[in-house]
């Protein structure tokens, strides 16, 4: 995998070829495998995404009780057509809430990059997809975007909560989500790893703080903010507005972050929300 | 790790640790024994034990010894589903020495009678490394072919192993050689580039000074 965005764009600029394509290649020399078969793969990713969010159920509740219903709320309060947010944003953050649920009640979802989540990428690319029509084939493109650049952030810092907290996660998730949103835009190779860079910036330090060591809470809803937080990083980049930070030093500056991170805020789950009243009477119920 | 570790696995939530890895460790344990598992020991250690239950650890373990995969829908209903197959488990809790936080000890047993005692840990992002086979170390994580090699901890054991192998056209990637005690017993785990055909793995187990030979792959 690659371990430089600006490898990336160098890459795609003397080959001229696109973000995806160079990871695609990558992929492919690093697996030993043919394009066809490489696409295949990663197209199949793409349609678990949509299997588990056509699948969500509305009644669902996790098995501690702390997660389930809020899916199918959103969806109706989007539907009546009067969020502060609008009808697009509105559907991002529904597709986010339900597969945070989805997972936290044990339903298949894809990791990407990590369970926790889940959310992220999909709600960003489904809405997507709805809202513009994009064939699979063209969201599976947008996929090897996103795997590009999660790959870099695994390879420079961490995916983990447990290692650098929640930026780990959900950062490196909007990250992704960003860049995928900015390709599908048609912004070239340079917008893509700013809106990357731009996303990870405003999710820089934040902390893994689960309650009751249960990807649950406050997991499931900070999917919609790194989905939300996507959206508007792509956008930024669209309009031509660019880190000031370079994107690989943001990356590192994630890294930073998490290794001056307290280990009560890598989701040992004794800090944080984990720690407050409430979260520590939810813990001894479980108990 | 690829890019199919970033977007992916595919996989029953809520944890690619706590779930998928825990999964991953159960399949793995049963390719290990060969045979059908109808009772199983299960010894949770560090993070497994204190938020597995509510990460459906357990289950997936579970499910993983059925043979099921991480990504399995039927992960949450294993215990129903091993109480269908006749499959007893019961869990209880160990402290491993220098343990990773996310570890568990199984002992299985089988209908011919034959037992497998495994260490796993996972070690996040639903990738796994097994530890420790029949109380002896190792170090493997069954992403590529791996042989498993019990011998008699006696001269020429090793090259006698990779001649075989190198004769049937099968590279090795990485080895390791860990044993008991001097002249006790040894296990060789070697991860190979190529599949390992049943002949092959025949022909090894007959070697002077080879116990027993466990192979393992998990694309079959």
């Amino acid at each position: 995998m690659y371990e430089s965005l600006g490898d990336i764009c160098s890459r795609a600029e003397e080959k001229k070829i696109t973000f995806w394509e160079v990871i695609l290649e990558d992929d492919c020399v690093e697996r030993q495998l043919e394009r066809e078969a490489s696409f295949a793969q990663m197209k199949t990713m793409y349609l678990a995404m949509k299997d588990a969010d056509a699948s969500y159920d509305p009644a669902l509740e996790s098995r501690s009780g702390l997660t389930g219903r809020d899916g199918g709320k959103m969806e109706q309060y989007v539907n009546g057509g009067d969020t502060l947010c609008g009808d697009f944003i509105g559907r991002v953050m529904e597709k986010a809430v339900k597969m945070g649920e989805s997972n936290a009640c044990m339903k298949r979802i894809v990791a990407a990059p990590t369970a926790g989540a889940c959310g992220v990428v999909p709600a960003v690319l489904l809405a997507m997809q709805d809202k513009y029509g994009f064939t699979d084939e063209k969201m599976t493109e947008a996929l090897y975007v996103a795997a590009g650049i999660g790959g870099v952030i695994a390879s420079r810092a961490f995916i983990a909560g447990a290692q650098g907290g929640c930026q780990a996660e959900i950062g490196s998730a909007s990250s992704m989500a960003a860049g995928a949103a900015v390709y599908l835009r048609g912004g070239d190779a340079k917008a893509i790893s700013h809106a990357a860079a731009m996303a990870m910036k405003n999710l820089l330090g934040l902390v893994c703080d689960p309650v009751a060591g249960l990807v649950e809470v406050p997991c499931v809803k900070r999917n919609v903010s790194g989905a939300v937080v996507a959206l508007a990083a792509a956008d930024m980049a669209l309009a031509g507005v660019y880190s000031r930070i370079e994107p690989d030093e943001v990356i590192d500056a994630m890294r930073e972050v998490g290794l001056s991170m307290p280990a009560c805020m890598r989701e040992t789950s004794e800090g944080g929300l984990a720690a407050t009243p409430t979260g520590i009477r939810a813990k001894e119920r479980l108990q | 790790m690829n890019i199919l570790d970033i977007i992916g696995p595919v996989m029953v939530g809520p944890s690619s640790s706590h779930t998928a890895g825990a999964a991953r460790i159960g399949q793995i344990t049963r390719k290990l024994f060969g045979e059908e598992v109808t009772e199983a020991k299960i010894y949770l250690h560090g993070s497994f034990l204190a938020t597995g239950k509510g990460h459906g650890t357990d289950r997936a373990l579970v499910a993983g010894l059925m043979g099921l995969n991480v990504d399995d829908r039927r992960i949450p209903d294993s215990f129903e589903l091993a109480a269908e197959r006749g499959m007893k488990f019961e869990f209880g809790a160990v402290n491993l020495q220098n343990g990773h936080p996310n570890s568990v000890k199984l002992e299985v047993s089988g209908a011919s009678g034959r037992k497998l005692e495994v260490v796993g840990i996972s070690v996040g992002g639903g990738r796994v490394r097994i530890s420790e086979i029949d109380g002896l170390r190792a170090d493997f994580s069954g992403e590529a072919p791996t042989l498993v090699v019990f011998n008699e901890d006696k001269p020429g054991c090793v090259v006698r192993v990779s001649l075989k192998l190198g004769l049937a056209g099968i590279n090795i990637a990485t080895m390791q050689v860990y044993r008991d005690a001097r002249g006790g017993h040894a296990v060789m785990v070697i991860e190979v580039d190529q599949k390992v055909p049943d002949d092959c793995i025949k022909d090894l187990e007959s070697e002077n000074g080879i116990e027993k030979v466990t192979y393992l792959c998990m694309e079959d």
